[in-house]
């Protein structure tokens, strides 16, 4: 039971207003029948052949509707993000809010999730606060901050949870993530402790005594190239531990970035329990496996760490049946030098935000493995629901929150780091053929996407430009 | 073949190119005149971010015998702790001239991301990269069994491979480079070949690896291996974290005066109960994996070992920077009668 009601935390930016109303033509919402969409005030007025009508009713009346042609195009709900690596404040060497957002417009997320592994760590209200702001003040992208569960992220007291979903930021989310909560005292009092605030705790599952020094997945691969690994039970022993945990103080757990088959069946039994817990699963992971280490390519160094082409088999099915819930990019920049190393120096992550939907489509949809209905569940309407924003990751319905992306998923592009907003060049699809692309991303029903390039942000930003006019 | 960096890698024909190649100049090594002209003008750089003294001077013995220019590098620690990252110190050594980079790093891949990335052109041979490879010590052990088996028979060693032969690793799987480099190239040369080790000290995969893995040595050499090669215990591995102690690694591990009478009474690869080889990486750490009298014992061809590192070392310099692949060509480097004016591989 909540005791704190939400704020209208999304409240929108006053430069909104301007925006004309919108008539996407023969866009094929969750892959079924063309149709056309009218947006306006925020919100998808109408479908079908009243789309049409009204927009011509209002051209009539003077009013300018901006068209947007999007035959052979899929409609989907805007994306939302529950695991977003945006490094502001402190390492904007790396990524600001800025680039971030803009790189989560491009890839079609209408909300993202800032982990609060910045420097200072997110673990007070001014830090929550800050980020917020300025998400609000880009306008790419809604930007809602996620709280450390620890001070510092150092895994010893409870951060202050409370001020934090107090805040302007109405935090909502907590986690370590980069580190485990890995004391399991204290995940016990963060589970119990976030009841008061409607909350839950996502956990970055990793034993790290099981995983001093870890490089890369501990298997086969590992043995040949003789480096330390990350063993799956690293990741399987604190799931197990927090479904229990979860369960015996009745509180909610998400599980970030799920990497192994074994995570996936303690999961799947945990929610045979009933036991209150979310999966999240990262699109390199559904792709990507520890063989690539073989190159010796720090792009290839990420945490939890690829894994075995038999674990992305279970992790692609679990996401189709719904036992992992959601998609979480993870997404990861970090500056050249940081990767131009050792592979042991290397830091660990990679850029995801801008390729997240083509590598979905290229591992769910091209096989088969999942329907746009279910994609649309998975990357919009179940991390909005875990999150608990009642007007986000909703149905493409009249009446509804005009968060939609259009892409094209005919159209094949190599990936080009070097083209990408984020500032991360450490893509690790690089030159690699990926289906699908945004066409265009409307926030409240404001194109901050048009044409596959950004447009204008809702506060009048532009690519050119970051100070409102 | 533009680099040396794994022994994994490595097809037949390479490694028994660089053997054969390696007996030609094991020739030169017994000459009075220890050189020969065929790397003039080549400049190499050891460029060591990890001390070994031993692996730095047999290479920059292999380099200077070929007549090569030879400039030490020392970069001790990772390029990140010392403030330079290794694309720009490579990119340096570059600028001053360097052909090839015989490289030492405590990160594995670190040869390989220097060949890979587009930072130099260097030939780049792979000295111990981590614990993952060390292919020129693979391919001196290699040496050393072959000749240790053709001497047995009386035959030249030149030509032919490992097939039929046997041979044991014994200790620390999980940390050496040494011990993965030599199960990749004994296998692809047709050896058969066996480890041993507390399961602590073996990687988790290894049952992917085309070894016979025991957990008991005595067992172990009762499969009667042609060789026994013993890896050194790092003290950093004892005190509890892989096993009890020094003293029970020993006992169930060690090359002990009772293991020694054993590997004594083996057929060896004379096959007429003259005893099996011992070999050492070295240093040896007497008393701990390898007991004095095993040390010293005249089935001990470490200083074998040394020797052929060397030979191994330049037929790997030469085949990278003459361009050469064959032996015949440093066949006829090393006879006498090569007049170094027709030396085609000179820039």
């Amino acid at each position: 039971m909540s005791t704190i009601s939400q704020p209208p935390h999304f409240a929108a930016p006053s430069a909104e207003e301007a925006t004309a109303p919108v008539l996407i033509r023969g866009a094929r919402p969750y892959g079924d029948e063309p149709t056309d969409l009218l947006l306006r005030a925020g919100r998808i007025a109408a479908l079908g052949a009243q789309a049409a009508a009204t927009a011509a009713e209002l051209a009539e009346d003077g009013t300018p509707v901006l068209t947007v042609e999007a035959a052979g195009q899929i409609a989907l709900p805007g994306l939302v993000d529950l695991h977003t690596h945006l490094r502001e404040p402190g390492r904007e060497d790396a990524e600001t809010v800025e680039t971030g957002s803009r790189a989560a417009a491009l890839g079609g997320f209408t909300a993202v999730h800032a982990m609060a592994n910045s420097t200072p760590a997110a673990d007070s209200a001014g830090v929550v606060e800050q980020v917020h702001r300025l998400g609000r003040e880009a306008g790419w992208t809604r930007v809602q901050p996620v709280g450390a569960v620890s001070v510092g992220l150092a895994g010893e007291r409870l951060a202050e949870l409370g001020a934090m979903a107090e805040s302007s930021a109405a935090v909502r989310m907590f986690s370590d993530d980069g580190m485990c909560v890995h004391d399991p005292v204290l995940m016990r009092r963060a589970l119990e402790y976030v009841k008061a605030v409607d909350g839950f705790v996502a956990q970055h599952a990793q034993e790290p005594r099981l995983t001093a020094g870890a490089q890369m997945h501990e298997g086969a691969v590992s043995a040949e190239l003789g480096m330390p690994g990350w063993p799956a039970v690293a990741e399987e022993s604190i799931i197990a531990r927090d479904v229990l945990l979860a369960e015996h103080v009745g509180s909610r757990l998400h599980v970030c970035h799920v990497s192994t088959r074994g995570s996936v069946e303690i999961i799947r039994w945990a929610k045979s329990r009933g036991v209150d817990v979310t999966a999240e699963v990262t699109p390199h992971h559904l792709l990507l496996t520890d063989e690539q280490v073989r190159s010796f390519d720090p792009v290839y160094k990420v945490n939890p760490p690829l894994r075995t082409a038999e674990d992305v088999e279970a992790l692609r099915a679990a996401l189709a049946d719904g036992t992992i819930d959601v998609v979480g990019t993870d997404h990861a920049p970090h500056p050249d030098q940081a990767k131009e190393c050792e592979w042991v120096d290397a830091a660990m992550g990679m850029t995801g935000l801008e390729t997240a939907l083509p590598v979905l489509i290229a591992t769910m949809i091209e096989t088969g493995a999942m329907d746009w209905r279910r994609l649309a569940e998975a990357t919009s309407a179940r991390p909005a629901q875990i999150h608990r924003h009642a007007h986000l990751g909703r149905p493409i319905a009249v009446g509804e929150t005009a968060d939609l992306v259009l892409v094209d998923p005919a159209e094949r592009r190599t990936v080009r780091p070097e083209e990408h907003a984020t500032k991360g060049r450490n893509s690790p699809y690089a030159g690699r053929e990926l289906p699908g692309r945004v066409r265009a991303t409307f926030l409240e029903g404001h194109p901050v996407v048009l044409d596959g390039a950004l447009a204008t942000s809702r506060t009048g930003r532009t690519a050119d430009r970051t100070v409102a006019p | 073949m533009k680099h040396l960096l794994s022994t994994a890698s490595l097809a037949h024909a390479d490694a028994s190119a660089i053997l054969d190649t390696a007996e030609e100049m094991s020739a030169v090594s017994t000459r009075e005149v220890k050189k020969l002209p065929t790397l003039r003008g080549r400049t190499v750089v050891t460029l060591f971010h990890e001390d070994s003294t031993r692996t730095r001077v047999s290479f920059e013995a292999a380099a200077k015998r070929l007549s090569a220019d030879v400039m030490n590098f020392s970069a001790k620690g990772s390029s990140v702790s010392k403030g330079e990252s290794l694309k720009d110190t490579v990119q340096t050594l570059e600028a001053l001239g360097a052909d090839a980079v015989v490289m030492r790093h405590a990160a594995a891949g670190a040869a390989h991301q220097l060949a890979a990335a587009d930072w130099t052109d260097c030939a780049v041979v792979n000295a111990g990269d981590g614990t993952h490879e060390h292919p020129t010590q693979a391919l001196l052990d290699a040496l050393t069994l072959r000749r240790g088996r053709a001497a047995a028979a009386g035959v030249d060693p030149r030509g032919t491979d490992l097939a039929g032969m046997r041979v044991l690793i014994v200790g620390d799987i999980l940390h050496s480079r040494v011990a993965r480099s030599n199960v990749w190239l004994l296998h692809t040369l047709g050896a058969e070949v066996h480890l041993a080790a507390p399961p602590t000290l073996l990687p988790v995969g290894v049952e992917h690896w085309p070894a016979a893995v025991h957990y008991d040595v005595d067992v172990a050499l009762a499969a009667e291996p042609d060789a026994v090669m013993m890896l050194r215990v790092q003290a950093e591995r004892m005190g509890g974290a892989f096993f009890p102690s020094a003293g029970e690694y020993t006992r169930r591990w060690g090359l002990t005066d009772e293991r020694l009478a054993v590997v004594e009474r083996l057929p060896g690869p004379a096959r007429d109960g003259s005893g099996a080889m011992i070999l050492h990486p070295g240093p040896m750490n007497r008393g701990v994996e390898i007991s004095s009298a095993a040390a010293d014992s005249p089935l001990n061809r470490v200083l074998d070992q040394v020797s052929h590192g060397v030979s191994v070392r330049m037929a790997v310099l030469h085949l990278l920077l003459s361009g050469d692949r064959g032996p015949d060509r440093a066949a006829e480097a090393a006879s006498p009668a090569a007049d170094p004016s027709t030396d085609r591989s000179r820039p």
